[in-house]
């Protein structure tokens, strides 16, 4: 199982990582679902090592690892060509994407390296024990925060 | 005849001058809530975080880490005009002249040293609850953080708000001197109390507001207009927030909700400051939340 996962994941990751070289292949509104379809499932993995580090559901080394690595994979793409010109909040009615996004891509990036690193300190520590799952979500908490903090609108 | 009634106006008005002159004095705190103990920096830097200090005086987009430097410059805008965060950093230009006495009398009376009124974007209302020899800690941490030589920015208030004095009758008609949740509550809840009503001023953003920009205390925590005009302040009263005491305490101490989305605008930096609370305190915060009524 876990065999087949890893090039799955490879290959969705790679793919990821190769979108941003290509043109800007999709509409804004197709963008936006995308973007927000990516972060919930992100959500969902990490869903598995919160419920976990909050005590919620025992520890197991080999499902939080499992989490951990997906998570870090869909962490490569977050910076990929979701965040088309036309899609902010300015744009679109249900976008929470703020205009700032866009006036400074390279902190964006510097914020997504960070969730990077998060995310792959995150697999080091998930198959460690508890308490370095633990220590290890504050700092992805961080990374995903920082960004929803400058670039996404509060939610209504 | 004239000229008498125009004395006796001219009196009337003078000693109603008189009389706004004097609900409108600045009231310092009192000798004996002053004196007491020297404050301890290290049992300060939990308080300091619970009070939410450094959300507010940190410059723009700064960082909030274990040394805050408390330049100021946000800019907070409101239905009366924008405020700025002063300079509150131990420095000449912030607060490092200041005694202890005169450092307790602003923030938990809304008093200058100069003996001028504070507007209340200073959340002393809340800040008026707080133990003194908690107060004395925070200040003998906020005096061992980094120093700032940045000017304070003044505000932007437009007549008549640019008249301090006037918030004299503003404090008569909003300053609390009890808990807003009042009756029998657990110990935990009351421990929670203390941070949620007090230290770190909840209500402050998340109960609405009257006319004058005083909290609606019948409303409590039930939400409120973002004064920066993005979005809804959510209801946290159990009407709004179905949250268990475990998500909403983890919530505090790591950002994610429920559903594993992260804080955002504002409350991300409460939660940074949250994050430097025991987790027995997040926990009566989260107790204390759910004891309060529910509000639709």
């Amino acid at each position: 199982m876990i065999h087949l996962r890893r090039p799955a994941i490879a290959a969705a990751a790679l793919a990821l990582l190769a979108a941003p070289l290509s043109a800007e292949v999709f509409e804004p509104k197709k963008a936006q679902e995308l973007r927000e379809s990516h972060m919930k499932l992100m959500g969902a993995h990490l869903g598995v090592l919160g419920t976990m580090a909050k005590g919620e559901m025992e520890y197991d080394a080999n499902v939080a690892s499992a989490a951990a690595e997906a998570l870090a994979g869909l962490a490569q793409g977050t910076n990929g060509n979701y965040w088309v010109e036309g899609s902010s909040t300015e744009d679109l009615e249900d976008s929470r994407a703020l205009p700032e996004l866009w006036q400074d891509m390279e902190d964006v990036g510097q914020k997504a390296a960070a969730l990077r690193d998060a995310t792959q300190a995150m697999q080091e520590a998930a198959g460690t024990d508890l308490a370095a799952l633990q220590g290890a979500m504050k700092s992805v908490g961080d990374a995903c925060g920082d960004c929803h903090k400058a670039y996404r609108k509060p939610e209504e | 005849m004239i000229a008498r009634a125009l004395g006796a106006g001219a009196a009337i008005i003078l000693l109603g001058a008189a009389g706004v002159w004097v609900i409108t004095a600045p009231e310092p705190l009192p000798a004996a809530m002053i004196e007491g103990p020297p404050g301890d920096a290290q049992r300060g830097a939990a308080i300091f975080a619970a009070a939410g200090c450094a959300a507010c005086h940190i410059a723009p987009e700064a960082e909030i880490d274990d040394a805050p430097v408390l330049s100021g410059g946000r800019a907070f805008a409101s239905p009366f005009g924008t405020f700025h965060a002063p300079n509150i950093s131990p420095s000449p230009q912030g607060v490092g002249d200041w005694s202890d006495a005169e450092i307790m009398d602003a923030v938990m009376r809304g008093v200058a040293p100069s003996g001028a009124h504070y507007y209340p974007a200073l959340p002393y209302t809340a800040y008026a609850l707080v133990e003194p020899q908690d107060m004395r800690d925070l200040i003998a941490h906020l005096r061992t953080l980094p120093p700032s030589e940045a000017e304070s920015l003044p505000h932007e208030l437009p007549f008549p708000f640019s008249i301090r004095r006037m918030v004299g009758i503003w404090k008569r008609l909003n300053m609390s001197e009890d808990w807003t949740l009042e009756g029998e509550i657990s110990p935990q809840a009351t421990r929670g109390r203390y941070i949620a009503e007090a230290l770190a001023h909840c209500g402050e953003c998340h109960t609405p507001r009257g006319p004058l920009g005083g909290l609606d205390r019948s409303r409590w925590l039930a939400g409120a207009e973002n004064p920066s005009g993005d979005g809804r302040i959510p209801n946290i009263t159990p009407a709004g927030l179905d949250w268990s005491e475990e998500d909403i305490a983890y919530y505090l101490e790591s950002g994610f909700t429920p559903d594993f989305d992260t804080a955002g605008g504002e409350m991300a930096l409460v939660v940074e400051e949250m994050g430097r609370l025991t987790a027995e305190d997040r926990a009566a915060v989260a107790a204390y939340l759910k004891s309060v009524p529910p509000v639709e």
